[in-house]
């Protein structure tokens, strides 16, 4: 449209509607420039600073960081003492996957398949609610039931099982003088921090199971549980891959549930804390909070093979 | 439903107890400990958290109200809260109006960058962020938090508002030009009333988000204390527990509220896109 063609009256508005109508890569630009240069300036960027800071490393003896590219300060992650803390953070993050997924699946498949329209909205905001209140809060919650003169060992007193909580405490590395400051305890929190994560894809995929080939399966003669192990379960893998991805990767990069609950053998996230802060050594902290990305773009490459990206 | 149900018990597949007793022992784990929160706010018990609560008082609630570290960390976190939400609604609807309307080379690739920030886990943003000011020499200040704060929260408004444009019909803008309208015009009285709503769910989820965050915000907020940083404080080095109880219940209300009120500004419109196809 020439501009002659325009009406002598028209508004500076429809003379700029026009400009960009005729000219749709400006109106993509126009748009797409601040919310790219955003992410692209103070996030990829302050990636890109993560990864630089790795490179460079803090002098002993001055104790300032040297702007010099190195491999040194992320050779120091191979020193006995920071593969401990990377191994046991990486058994922990498995373990609370593996727990999560024992206590999710049952709920998922009880909501997927058995509970009715109302049930299955009540479930739903049962689920949601504690992943919509405060993260500090839930936290501090199982703080106060862990505690040693808590409710857990009031429960267990009562019960007449205060012997057993006795003897999983006495157990050696995983317990201790009391759960809020033990191994189980840290795991405890873990698991109830990111259920929910676990428990909607799994949910998801136990809903998507047809019924029809639920129906085939007993009409073949199956039982039911061959019809769970052959039919349900192997269609419902993509959905724990998916939710594992979530339970795994938050447990890796989490510092805050180890530092208030459990024993004081530091995790990743805790190093990275510590490094950044009162020690000053920024180029070690970077090292540190690069494992958890490689750790997960190795569990990210074994998920998806399950399918896990289907089922997000 | 429910001949689905009867199909099931037709078949022999109701639910067993073991799985009953276990759907319900994750409910339970789920929601008892907020119950917990809620109710060690009025003890009596200042040392310890011993069970069962030695009493109940609502002392500690006129405590809590008169501390003013706790009022200046509520401060801070509102300012931080407001500014990362306005910042997120203007980035993040631009965002989704140039990806819906549009379709160009690296298209997916910029989907990943904008779903980035909370893809990652916090605390490679938060060392992420550290490590850029440490290299940049930037000073902590309340701007450094809400440049952290509004990097996760674009993709919350942009995820909304995306859904929304998805759901509208393409019509209804072709319509309103060929009545006449320039594109601005459009933007107000067509895509602006339809977007309003996923809008302002999208800006309550962030400013929760916001108020919520604790990890990013350790990496970029010095010494500044918002109202998560002052609760992690005081529970890593507790002054008077009873107050920390009293705020845990605040913040567990203050982040209830808008989440809650997003669910029913977007509800309706899931139903209505359920049932119109």
């Amino acid at each position: 449209m020439s501009a002659a063609a325009l009406p002598a009256t028209a508004s500076l508005g429809d003379r700029i509607s026009r400009y960009f109508y005729t000219r749709p890569t400006a109106g993509l630009l126009l748009l797409l420039t601040p919310p790219l240069l955003w992410l692209g300036i103070i996030y990829l960027g302050s990636l890109f600073a993560l990864l630089a800071q790795s490179f460079f490393y803090v002098d002993d003896f001055s104790g300032k960081t040297v702007y010099q590219p190195t491999l040194r300060t992320l050779a120091e992650l191979f020193v006995p003492v920071n593969l401990d803390i990377i191994t046991r953070t990486v058994a922990m993050a498995l373990v609370v996957t593996l727990v999560c997924g024992a206590i999710g699946f049952p709920l998922a498949y009880y909501m997927a398949r058995f509970a009715g329209v109302r049930a299955k909205a009540i479930f739903y905001l049962a689920v949601m609610l504690p992943l919509w209140s405060n993260y500090l809060v839930r936290v501090y919650a199982w703080k106060l039931m862990l505690a040693k003169e808590g409710v857990i060992t009031w429960v267990f007193g009562k019960l007449g099982l205060g012997w057993l909580l006795d003897a999983v405490l006495a157990l050696p590395v995983i317990g201790g003088p009391s759960l809020s400051v033990s191994y189980i305890g840290t795991c405890i929190v873990f698991v109830y921090i990111w259920l929910p994560y676990m428990i909607l894809p799994l949910e998801a995929a136990l809903e998507r199971v047809p019924r029809s080939y639920i129906e085939a399966s007993a009409d073949l003669g199956a039982r039911p549980r061959e019809t769970f192990s052959h039919v349900i379960f192997p269609l419902a893998i993509p959905g724990i891959a998916a939710g594992s991805i979530f339970t795994f990767s938050l447990t890796l990069g989490d510092y805050i549930i180890p530092n208030l609950v459990g024993s004081s053998r530091p995790f990743i996230g805790m190093v990275v804390y510590a490094y950044q802060g009162t020690a000053g050594n920024i180029p070690l902290a970077a090292a540190f909070a690069i494992v958890p990305v490689a750790v997960m773009a190795v569990y990210l490459a074994i998920a998806k093979r399950f399918g896990a990206f289907d089922a997000l | 439903m429910r001949s689905k149900a009867k199909a099931d018990t037709r078949m022999g597949q109701r639910a067993g107890w073991g799985l009953k007793a276990a759907a319900g022992f994750g409910l339970l784990f789920l929601n008892l400990p907020l119950g917990f929160i809620l109710l060690y706010a009025f003890s009596t018990d200042e040392r310890s958290f011993s069970f069962p609560l030695p009493g109940l008082t609502l002392r500690w609630f006129g405590v809590a109200w008169g501390r003013a570290d706790v009022w200046a960390a509520i401060g801070l976190s509102v300012q931080v809260a407001l500014a990362a939400t306005v910042l997120a609604i203007l980035l993040g609807t631009v965002a989704a109006m140039a990806m819906y309307r549009f379709r160009f080379f690296g298209k997916e690739s910029i989907t990943l960058l904008i779903l980035l920030p909370i893809a990652l886990p916090g605390i490679v943003t938060g060392i992420s962020l550290r490590a850029a000011f440490a290299l940049g020499d930037v000073p902590f200040s309340y701007w450094t938090i809400v440049l952290g704060h509004a990097t996760f929260c674009i993709v919350v408004v942009y995820n909304n508002v995306i859904a929304r444009l998805r759901r509208s019909a393409p019509s209804l803008i072709e319509a309103s030009m060929d009545l006449g309208a320039n594109s601005f015009e459009t933007f107000r009285y067509v895509m602006l009333p339809n977007m309003a709503t996923a809008l302002l769910a999208g800006g309550m989820l962030a400013f929760a988000l916001s108020f919520d965050e604790v990890i990013v915000t350790t990496f970029t907020a010095g010494q500044q204390k918002t109202l998560p940083i002052w609760i992690l404080s005081e529970l890593l080095r507790p002054h008077q527990r009873p107050v920390t109880n009293v705020v845990a219940v605040f913040v567990m209300a203050v982040t209830f509220l808008p989440i809650l009120g997003a669910y029913y500004l977007t509800r309706d419109t899931h139903d209505a896109s359920g049932t119109g196809k």
